[in-house]
């Protein structure tokens, strides 16, 4: 592992076992092991179960992914089914 | 014989929104749990119609609102509606009302597949039952449109959102900004189609109105016109529909003119209390001295009088009238006589008719006039003057109101047919004219027509002294009625000649 590989942190907002919640969790740990395996800490809340999370996160649009880490913050929104926009917005450089 | 019977079907339930005046357009509010569009252009007043539905709701009606702000921020809306005397805080903190301000910026945001607007739900069911809210308001949800790319999701997710305020049972208004073609700029119209209401702020002669409609309100009757509204610091006001009918009831009580000598002349009582009547001359011949004394009357009889002044200024006119030894003042100190002074180009004709709707509800008085109608010319036509005047009368009449109006008739045309084609709508009407006879100049005063009365047809001479006014009696001299020093001469004469006589 080379020293500038950045440690990532993630936190994946979904709800409950809705398709695109369960299709989001799949396509996040499968991005995660393929480019950055083990260097990675994603956190995953399901806003059913705390819903005052929403307001305090401005979450609209659902599944999202805020990155914390590296900086800057971004937040991904759908079911993370586009491999490349998902890097992208992770600012990974491929 | 078959018997007619009526069925009466359960009506649409309605939930009042507080808004002065639009609950009897839409005879009885928005329509219960269900949404609600509010379109119009930007500066409309959408947000303000909104939070004052929400704040009215939680005031008057012990029904919670959320207010979902995707435009302003929470401090940022307290602080705009803080001069409408709205203590939103206060409402807050007493969980009468939850303010959430939902902000996407598009930047921030990469969209990587499919996704929906849960979280949007969630957040309002959230706000909903934290407050037990009954009125929710989403202002301005299109913004979304703006923040997310995909207007595929979009629009199916606002169908759904609809849907699902409509089971939550809470009566929702959503704003919309006005687009091209459209009543909004996404067509939130064909998502939204219980009730349609769009705001329109206009600019006529440099004069602005804001007006409302109702474009779409099912399962109920309601107004159709363009209804003029006012925001001032009590918030929106809406013009209240007058009955056009012909059915009000009249009275046959009198009033008197405040001149022994004019009542005389209207059948030895006066003018029919709830009456209209029309004042017209040429400048400076007293017609603000009649309206004045007429006043007076009403003041004196301790009824209360409001007098609207389009040209001079209240503390003008008191000081004026005080010259012909009439003092008005000491009925303003007490209350009874209220003075309102604008000006006929501060704001529109169907304004001037609100600010005076608005003032007899504050003030219920028993006579009013209006001096003089004839300056409202520089802000409308002719017939929007009458159709304004059409209303105003109506709805004296229902209040049983007397009415006074004073019209400016232009000396080179003194015909019967000025005065803004009120002379037929009014119930008295009195003229006051020069009389140019022997180099000089004396008034004349007649009355062209008074309802229901037998009335003097006769001309008589109308003076202004510093006594007061006063009506002198006719004088027929050998060559018809005398006026001024030839009356003073055939006076004299006559005086002399029964002395003559009767020695």
């Amino acid at each position: 592992m080379k020293d500038d590989v950045p440690y990532y942190e993630m936190q994946l907002f979904i709800t409950g076992a809705t398709p695109n919640s369960v299709r989001a969790v799949a396509n996040m740990k499968k991005i995660c092991e393929t480019y950055f395996p083990g260097n990675y800490k994603l956190e995953i809340i399901d806003i059913y179960q705390q819903p005052f999370l929403a307001k305090d996160e401005q979450l609209i649009a659902l599944p999202m992914l805020i990155k914390s880490s590296p900086l800057p913050l971004k937040r991904l929104i759908g079911d993370m089914s586009d491999t490349n926009k998902v890097l992208k917005g992770l600012d990974y450089d491929l | 014989m078959a018997q007619l019977r009526k069925v009466i079907l359960p009506q649409l339930p309605k939930t009042p929104s507080g808004i002065s005046g639009l609950d009897e357009i839409t005879q009885g509010g928005l329509p219960k749990g269900r949404p609600t569009l509010i379109c119009g252009e930007a500066g409309s007043g959408k947000t303000l119609f909104s939070i004052e539905f929400i704040v009215r709701g939680a005031l008057n009606y012990n029904e919670p609102g959320v207010f979902v702000a995707f435009e302003e921020k929470a401090d940022e809306l307290a602080t705009n509606v803080a001069s409408l005397g709205f203590d939103l805080k206060k409402l807050i903190d007493t969980k009468k009302l939850r303010v959430d301000y939902i902000h996407i910026e598009r930047a921030e945001i990469e969209e990587t597949g499919e996704y929906n607007l849960e979280g949007l739900f969630i957040r309002l069911d959230y706000a909903i039952k934290s407050i037990g809210a009954k009125r929710i308001v989403l202002d301005t949800i299109e913004n979304l449109f703006s923040g997310l790319s995909n207007k595929a999701i979009l629009r199916a997710e606002l169908r759904r959102l609809f849907q699902w305020l409509k089971d939550k049972g809470v009566t929702a208004i959503i704003t919309g900004e006005k687009g091209d073609g459209h009543l909004t700029r996404e067509g939130l119209e064909e998502y939204v189609s219980d009730c349609v209401i769009l705001l329109d702020h206009r600019v006529n002669n440099q004069i602005s109105t804001r007006r409302l409609r109702i474009i779409k309100y099912r399962g109920s009757f309601h107004g159709t016109n363009e209804y003029p509204f006012l925001i001032d610091e009590e918030g929106i006001s809406v013009l209240p529909v007058t009955s056009l009918k012909l059915n009000n009831k009249v009275s046959s009580k009198r009033v008197s003119t405040g001149i022994t000598k004019l009542d005389e002349m209207l059948g030895g009582k006066g003018f029919f209390k709830g009456s209209s009547i029309l004042v017209s001359g040429t400048g400076g011949i007293g017609k603000t001295s009649i309206a004045a004394y007429f006043a007076h009357a009403s003041c004196s009889r301790n009824d209360r009088c409001i007098y609207f002044a389009f040209e001079e200024s209240p503390e003008q006119i008191m000081r004026n009238m005080k010259s012909i030894g009439l003092d008005l003042k000491h009925y303003v100190e007490e209350g009874l006589l209220k003075f309102h002074a604008s000006r006929p180009t501060t704001f529109g004709l169907e304004m001037h008719l609100l600010a005076i709707y608005k003032l007899i509800r504050q003030f219920k008085p028993k006579s009013i006039i209006l001096d003089p109608i004839t300056n409202l010319v520089t802000v409308g036509t002719v017939s929007e003057i009458k159709s304004i005047l059409i209303r105003l009368i109506d709805f004296l009449q229902k209040e049983q109101i007397t009415v006074l109006f004073t019209a400016l008739t232009l000396n080179s045309s003194i015909n019967e047919q000025t005065d803004e084609g009120v002379s037929s709508l009014v119930d008295a009407w009195l003229m006051v004219r020069d009389i140019e006879l022997n180099g000089e100049r004396n008034r004349g005063i007649y009355i062209m027509k008074s309802r229901g009365m037998n009335h003097s047809k006769q001309v008589r001479e109308f003076i202004i002294t510093d006594k007061g006014v006063d009506i002198l009696n006719v004088i027929n001299g050998p060559e018809g009625i005398l006026v001024g020093s030839a009356r003073e001469a055939f006076q004299l004469k006559m005086k002399n000649e029964k002395i003559l006589f009767k020695k």
